[in-house]
């Protein structure tokens, strides 16, 4: 208890509520800028957090990354441009949301149940934390190559049009995460001598450039959407509530899911919100309506990255393992700050702990207020012409891609993701696709051979531990799925004409 | 701040730093630029940062670090060694540049640096699982001894890495080929240390500082350090060379270097600079807080241990069938 008031005591130092309020805004403003990333935001905080005490410097990154995760949903409704890899998985329902005459709706949704997420992310991490730590750390590389056969699955189900096209896509992404030297077999592949190829092509810049710049390339080469009916900007959280509500599984379901991924190391919000959308697909009563601007998606998918993101602090936390690269950072600054991870820190820093714990509630709370003053400013895009607002955004990710590294080479390397993404768009190739490839396909590698290696060639122990094997069945029975409904209706057609 | 009581020692002892000062050309008369092959908020970024920090306090001058990350290291290690040579643009190496050129990944290697001072060094350890049957480094080489090639699996970077190595010379070190114990390669520590403890793995190599976490936790247990001495931060863990007569150290170490050519007066400002930074106390109190093993040598006796580290690692790359040439 005394731990306790002495955490409030210093979350509520000056300088901490202004870090935490400054940050609030930064990662508002960085989150919902196409381009830019909540792990760059938060890698562009690290400097800063070098001058802070240890208290506000990790109030900085928490709110920051929160904010950020929440408010890439922001472009990924009013433009179609993802914020965040994070809010990838269900932008074209956002947008269609909009396109209908809905974004108060859209953006509502994002940012009430991304609060929820949060906020229930958070009781799980000061609820749960020891045992959830015993579930990370019972996953060795096999259950993670299943996890990321699991993960890559979802790009069928998410997409609209073909599943032989998504999977085309999905393929495509392997083959370019199969690039550079960061394999298993530490050799370089496909880098053809040129240096900067040798670390591999990261996320970020392919999302950037798959969404953003063939965004802009298409508002080029295509006539301008019939505007939308001039009108006032609705209340954002009238209908959350409704919402809340009707989609009351969906949401639980939804957080349940974001918990168990977010902490799993290496697995993080991204993967979060693609199987939350693909669930909700599976389960809904009304999965046509997916995709033609629905939100119950939005509901689900938009609280699980949420609430990963409280729960991947959990290994960070207690093991210094990070569950993603926002928690990677993250881990960096609490070391600098002497908050070294561990069990310790629970036991003999409590009263810090507590302080995480009072700057993610408040963190989430904060956001609603803020995140409506975002949304409404932002609503103005729909108002600007289309020819003031594309140049902007791509001045955006060209600073964002040089931003990450210093290097000219990422901002080429969202050109040519660009130019690609434009050219599967026309096709009908989903580019959310090709971005879960490259997301999952060095995970899928390196837990596919490194099992092997440990194995010694045999395939056997993939099926043989506990968890391993469950997750086994699971693939296969979503695998099979189709085939076995197929023969079902066979049988019984058959039957019914006997 | 900063500045002010730089003009105050100046002010009060013109006889001691005035008198160097007046007899070379002074430098830095402008800000300069550190980069950091390596991202922001990792273990070589921390180091620097600092380093540029206490470097301001000494040279009343703001030291920038400028994060150039890509291409596994080589991006920004080139990018120092390409700068021009006015002693304004100076950054980190790391041991990554004794090791890229044996695998044909780049032509660089330390020959195209000045050397200006090593300021860590972080050695491998050598971690199991908490339930393991070995108490302590003896044990666990005889394990290693009486096992099939192959038998016994261990990680802690990716296939060639610098905790990959320290296990081919350990091995090595105790007249073993360096393949005796299969490599089990992996995105890096965190990853290895959390299959450690799932266990997948029977041991695993990589620093002590990277397991910490783990050890705190007590699901990690460290039986030796690869080192010449013990470390600060963990007086527990004992050599190898105590536990069990072997004398093998490698490890991770970095140091402050420019391009080939800087002046004379910006290499033995930043020499003497960078030897007060190592002793100071802000530096002593971070370095032990987190962790990282100190190590430090002047600019001559950095050049030495890039030479020997480069010999050193590229024997073990030779040994482990890892090496191009």
């Amino acid at each position: 208890m005394e731990a306790l008031l002495e955490g409030f005591r210093l979350v509520m130092a000056t300088d901490v509520l202004i870090a935490i309020f400054a940050s609030a805004i930064y990662g508002l403003v960085v989150g919902s800028l196409p381009g830019l990333s909540a792990t760059m935001a938060t890698a562009l905080l690290v400097p800063v957090t070098f001058w802070l005490s240890p208290i506000a410097a990790i109030a900085t990154i928490i709110t920051a990354s929160a904010m950020a995760i929440f408010s890439g949903d922001i472009p990924g409704a009013l433009l179609r441009i993802p914020g965040t890899p994070a809010s990838a998985a269900y932008t074209d329902e956002a947008y269609a949301l909009t396109r209908k005459g809905q974004a108060e709706l859209a953006l509502g949704a994002g940012l009430w149940f991304s609060a929820i997420g949060g906020i229930v992310g958070t009781i799980s991490l000061m609820l749960l934390a020891p045992a959830l730590a015993e579930i990370a750390l019972s996953f060795s590389t096999y259950e993670y190559f299943w996890l990321a056969l699991l993960g890559l699955m979802c790009a069928t189900l998410v997409a609209r049009s073909s599943p032989i096209k998504a999977i085309a896509s999905m393929l495509l992404g392997l083959l370019i995460a199969c690039i550079g030297m960061e394999n298993p077999a530490g050799t370089p592949r496909f880098t053809f001598g040129i240096p900067d190829l040798l670390g591999g092509i990261e996320p970020i810049p392919a999302l950037v450039g798959v969404f953003a710049v063939s965004e802009v390339m298409r508002a080029m080469a295509e006539a301008e959407p019939p505007k939308l009916p001039r009108r006032k900007f609705g209340s954002i959280l009238a209908n959350q509530w409704a919402l809340t509500k009707k989609y009351q599984w969906p949401m639980w379901r939804g957080n349940f899911v974001g918990i168990i991924i977010g902490v799993l190391p290496g697995a993080g919000a991204d993967m979060a919100a693609w199987v939350s959308y693909a669930m909700s697909k599976k389960f809904s009563k009304e999965p046509e309506k997916f995709g033609t601007g629905h939100p119950e998606g939005l509901v689900e998918a938009g609280s699980s990255n949420n609430a990963s993101l409280a729960s991947g602090w959990v290994p960070s936390l207690l093991f210094g393992i990070p569950g993603d690269t926002i928690t990677a950072i993250a881990i960096g600054v609490l070391y600098m700050k002497g908050l070294n991870p561990g069990p310790t820190l629970f036991t003999e820093r409590a009263s810090s702990m507590y302080a995480l714990y009072i700057i993610f509630i408040m963190a989430n709370i904060i956001m609603i207020p803020l995140g409506i003053l975002m949304i409404r400013a932002a609503s103005t895009v729909l108002r600007a012409p289309r020819s003031a607002v594309m140049p902007v955004i791509l001045l955006l990710c060209a600073v964002g891609a040089f931003a990450t590294g210093n290097n000219l080479f990422a901002v080429l390397l969202v050109a040519l993701f660009g130019v690609l993404g434009f050219v599967m768009e026309k096709n009908g190739y989903p580019v959310a696709a090709l971005v879960l490839g490259i997301v999952m396909g060095s995970m899928l590698e390196q837990s596919f051979v490194t099992s092997l290696i440990k194995s010694d060639g045999d395939v056997l122990p993939f099926f043989e531990r506990p968890v391993s094997s469950f997750l086994a069945a699971l693939t296969f029975s979503a695998l099979l799925w189709p085939l076995f409904a197929w023969a079902w209706m066979r049988l019984s057609r058959r039957r019914a004409s006997a | 701040m900063v500045i002010t009581s730089r003009r105050l020692i100046l002010g009060a002892t013109p006889a001691l730093i005035a008198a160097p000062a007046l007899a070379q050309p002074r430098w830095p008369v402008r800000p300069v630029q550190l980069l950091c092959p390596w991202a922001a908020g990792g273990g070589t970024d921390a180091v620097v940062r600092i380093i540029a920090s206490l470097l301001e306090k000494e040279l009343g001058q703001p030291f920038n670090v400028i994060n150039r990350t890509g291409g596994s290291g080589v991006v920004g290690h080139a990018a120092i060694a390409q700068a021009a040579p006015d002693g304004y643009t100076l950054g980190m190496i790391t041991a990554e540049i004794c090791m890229l050129h044996w695998q044909g990944l780049t032509e660089l290697t330390f020959r195209n640096y000045t050397p200006l001072g090593l300021m860590n060094n972080d050695p491998p350890g050598i971690q199991v699982n908490v339930s393991a049957p070995y108490q302590n480094v003896q044990q666990l080489a005889d394990a290693i001894r009486a096992s099939r090639p192959g038998q016994l699996k261990a990680s802690g970077t990716g296939q060639g890495g610098i905790w990959h190595l320290a296990l081919a010379g350990w091995l090595m070190a105790m007249r073993l080929p360096a393949n005796h114990v299969r490599w089990v390669p992996s995105n890096g520590a965190a990853p290895a240390m959390q299959d450690l403890a799932a266990g997948g793995l029977d041991f695993t190599t990589n620093s002590v500082v990277e397991a910490r976490a783990m050890l705190d936790a007590n699901r990690a247990r460290s039986l030796a350090v690869m080192s010449g001495e013990r470390l600060g931060a963990f007086p527990n863990i004992p050599t190898l060379k105590e536990a069990m007569n072997i004398d093998y150290a490698t490890g991770a170490w970095r140091g402050i270097a420019g391009p080939l050519n800087i002046p004379a007066e910006a290499r033995n400002a930043m020499n003497a600079a960078l030897g007060r930074v190592f002793r100071s106390a802000e530096y002593v109190a971070f370095m032990n807080n987190r962790g990282f093993g100190m190590s430090y040598a002047d600019a001559e006796g950095f050049g030495r241990h890039l030479a020997a580290a480069d010999a050193s690692l590229g024997d073990a790359m030779k040994a482990a069938g890892l090496a191009r040439s």
